[in-house]
C-alpha cells in the first residue's frame, strides 16, 4: 500500500522586544542567571501581569506578513502544568481567541511553488532556562516570561523538504519583518513537529505523533523521514499508531516515546483574570500593515526587474537580511550592482565563513565595497586585485583608494608596462607559442598566466590578451 | 440535576499536586458535589441575548510600553531559593518534556 504523510509544525519564536511579555524585565540573552527576573517572571503571589504592547505589536505584524486575520478582540488563558520552568505552575497563552487566524506561506519546493496553509498565531511567554546536571536540575528564570509566538500550521506539508522550505521561508519572513532574530543558536525559533500517516486517498489523518521542541532544522529533517519510516513499519506489521509525544535522540538518530504513566496532559486551561482582552481596531490593522517591510520574495523580484540581476543572485542575496541591506546600501552608491552582487556571494560570503565574522561585524562598509565596484569598473584593479582589496577592507578596513595605491595593486594597462612581461612569457614557452600559431587558440592562456603571476596581478588582462595576439601575429 | 455534574476528586487532586486521604477524597466528594449543585442554578437563568465574556470588567487594551524596569536584585531572588548553586534554583531532576 502507498502511504502519505501529514506534516504540521507548531513554531515558538521569540520576539525581539526590550523586555519581557507580562513585566518591564529586560529580555537580554547571556545575562547572569537570574538577574532579569521580578516579581512577575518568578510568579510571586499577588503579582500582577501586564501586555507589552511591542509584542502585541509584533505578533500582529507577523501574522500580516503571513496573510492572517488580526481577531478584532482575543484574549488570554492559563495552562495549567507543574514543571519547574514555569514557577507560577501556569503558562499565560491564548487558547481559544488568538490574535491571529488563518494565512499561508508560499515558497518553493525543489523547483515547485507550494502554498501551506497557516491554522493561527497566539501569543504566549516563554519558560525559564533548565541545565541539567548530576542528580538535579537548575533554574534560570531571565528567559521566564520572555515574548513567544506560536505559529501554528495545518497538517498540510507531506514530506520533509517541505517542512525544511516552509522553516526556511517562515525564519526568512520573521527576520525581514523585524519580528525575530531567529538566531536558532540562541532557540529564538524551536519547532514541535506533527508527524500522522494515512493510506494515500483517505480523507482523515492518521493518528498524531508529536517530536517535541526541536531548534535545528537539520534535525527536524531527519526525525521527520524517521519517524515516517517508523509509522509505516508499524503499520505495515499490523500494529497500531498511538497518539503520543516522542523525543528525538541525535546521536542515534530516532524517536523514542516520551509517555509517562499519567500519560494524556490535562492543562485544564480556563480564561487568565489577571489579563484584560486585546482589541485591535481596523485602523490599528492598517497602520501596521503599512509599516511593514519588503519580504523576500518581493526583493527578489526588485532584485531582478529593477537591478537586473539573475535570479539566482537575487535568492542568495535575499537568504539573509542583514546580507540583502547590505547589498541594497552599497547599491545606492554605486550603479555596479552586478560586481557587487558577485563580491557578496563569492568573496565576502567566503570571508565571513573563513573568519566566523558577520559583515555587520567586519570593517568592510557599502561605502568601500561600492568604491571597490567602481575601481574594478573603471579598470583600475583587476578582479583579482579586488578581492585582496575586499579581504583588507574586510579585516582591517580603511580608504580602498588609499591601499590600492600603498600596496600598488593598481592595474598596468600600459602597453609600454605590459611588454617585459609578455616577452618573458613567449620566451619561456615555446611550447604553448608554437600550440597558438598551429591555431590552438585556447593555448595563448598559458602565456596569459605567466604574465599574470608575473605581474602579481596587476595586468590588465583584455591588454594582456591584445598584447599577446599581436606579438604572436594574430 | 445533580446526575449531571460529578468531579473526579482524586484526579483533580493528582493533577493540583495535592494528597488526600481516603477519608477526606470522600468528604471533598460530598462537598464539591453541593457546590457544583449551588452553581447548576445559574442554569435556570435566561442569558438569551447576553454576550459570552472571559471577563467581568469592560476593560479592554491595558499595555505598557516596552521599556525596561528595574525587576528584583539578584540577591534577595537568590535568597528565596530553597538550594542554590551557580545562582541558580536547585530542583529535583527533570526527566522530560518541557
Amino acid at each position: 500500500m502507498k502511504y502519505e504523510a501529514c506534516i504540521g509544525l507548531e513554531t515558538h519564536v521569540m520576539q525581539k522586544t526590550q523586555t519581557k511579555m507580562f513585566c518591564g524585565c529586560k529580555h537580554e540573552y547571556g545575562a547572569k542567571p537570574n538577574t532579569n527576573v521580578c516579581p512577575v517572571c518568578l510568579g510571586y503571589p499577588g503579582a500582577l501581569p501586564v501586555m507589552n504592547a511591542r509584542a502585541i505589536e509584533l505578533c500582529c505584524k507577523a501574522g500580516l506578513l503571513l496573510g492572517c486575520g488580526i481577531n478584532p478582540r482575543s484574549k488570554w488563558d492559563r495552562k495549567n502544568y507543574f514543571y519547574p520552568d514555569m514557577a507560577k505552575n501556569y503558562q499565560i497563552t491564548q487558547a481559544d481567541e488568538p490574535l491571529c487566524l488563518g494565512g499561508q506561506l508560499t515558497t518553493e519546493v525543489a523547483g515547485e511553488t507550494k502554498t501551506f496553509t497557516i491554522e493561527r498565531i497566539h501569543q504566549e511567554e516563554n519558560a525559564a532556562k533548565n541545565t541539567h546536571i548530576s542528580g538535579a536540575s537548575l533554574v534560570d528564570y531571565n528567559r521566564a516570561g520572555t515574548a513567544l509566538m506560536e505559529i501554528v500550521s495545518n497538517p498540510c506539508m507531506h514530506s520533509s523538504s517541505d517542512a525544511l522550505a516552509y522553516m526556511t521561508a517562515l525564519k526568512q519572513i520573521m527576520e525581514y519583518g523585524g519580528i525575530s532574530d531567529c538566531d536558532l543558536e540562541k532557540g529564538h525559533m524551536r519547532s514541535d513537529v506533527n508527524v500522522s500517516v494515512r493510506p494515500v486517498g483517505q480523507k482523515e489523518l492518521g493518528a498524531k505523533v508529536e517530536i517535541k521542541n526541536m531548534n535545528s532544522f537539520g534535525f527536524i529533517v531527519e526525525a521527520i523521514e524517521y519517524e515516517i519510516d517508523r509509522q509505516i513499519g508499524v503499520i505495515e506489521n499490523g500494529g497500531t499508531i498511538d497518539q503520543e509525544t516522542r523525543g528525538y535522540d541525535t546521536d542515534r538518530g530516532e524517536t523514542f516515546s516520551q509517555r509517562t504513566k499519567e500519560d494524556a496532559h490535562d492543562y485544564r486551561y480556563f480564561p487568565e483574570p489577571d489579563l484584560l482582552p486585546v482589541e485591535i481596531s481596523a485602523e490599528q490593522i492598517e497602520q501596521w500593515r503599512s509599516e511593514l517591510p519588503e519580504l523576500p520574495a518581493q526583493r527578489r523580484a526588485r532584485y531582478v526587474s529593477e537591478l537586473g540581476l539573475p535570479e539566482y543572485d537575487a535568492g542568495v542575496l535575499t537568504a539573509e537580511k542583514a546580507v540583502s541591506e547590505f547589498f541594497d546600501e552599497t547599491c545606492q552608491k554605486t550603479k555596479q550592482y552586478k560586481l557587487v552582487s558577485n563580491y557578496l556571494m563569492g568573496k565576502v560570503a567566503s570571508l565571513v565563513t573563513e573568519k566566523e565574522i558577520s559583515i555587520a561585524d567586519s570593517e568592510l562598509t557599502a561605502e568601500t565595497l561600492a568604491q571597490v565596484a567602481e575601481l574594478v569598473a573603471g579598470g583600475t584593479i583587476s578582479s583579482s586585485a579586488a578581492n585582496e582589496l575586499i579581504e583588507v577592507l574586510f579585516t582591517e578596513g580603511g580608504d580602498p583608494k588609499a591601499i590600492v595605491e600603498e600596496k600598488g595593486m593598481a592595474q598596468v594597462s600600459d602597453d609600454s608596462a605590459l611588454e617585459i612581461w609578455a616577452d618573458e612569457a613567449i620566451a619561456g614557452n615555446p611550447k604553448a607559442v608554437e600550440a597558438y600559431k598551429a591555431g590552438n587558440a585556447a593555448s595563448i592562456n598559458a602565456l596569459m598566466g605567466c604574465v599574470m603571476k608575473a605581474s602579481r596581478g596587476k595586468a590588465n588582462p583584455p591588454a594582456v590578451i591584445a598584447l599577446l595576439k599581436k606579438k604572436l601575429g594574430a | 440535576m445533580a446526575e449531571a455534574t460529578h468531579i473526579d476528586v482524586s484526579y483533580v487532586a493528582h493533577l493540583a499536586r495535592i494528597h488526600l486521604t481516603e477519608e477526606e477524597t470522600a468528604l471533598f466528594q460530598g462537598q464539591l458535589n453541593q457546590v457544583l449543585e449551588y452553581v447548576e442554578q445559574l442554569k435556570e437563568l435566561d442569558v438569551t441575548g447576553v454576550e459570552p465574556t472571559a471577563h467581568a470588567m469592560s476593560l479592554v487594551n491595558v499595555l505598557r510600553a516596552d521599556e525596561p524596569a528595574p525587576g528584583l536584585d539578584h540577591d534577595t531572588v537568590v535568597d528565596n531559593f530553597p538550594a542554590v548553586r551557580d545562582g541558580q534554583v536547585v530542583v529535583p531532576k527533570i526527566i522530560d518534556q518541557s
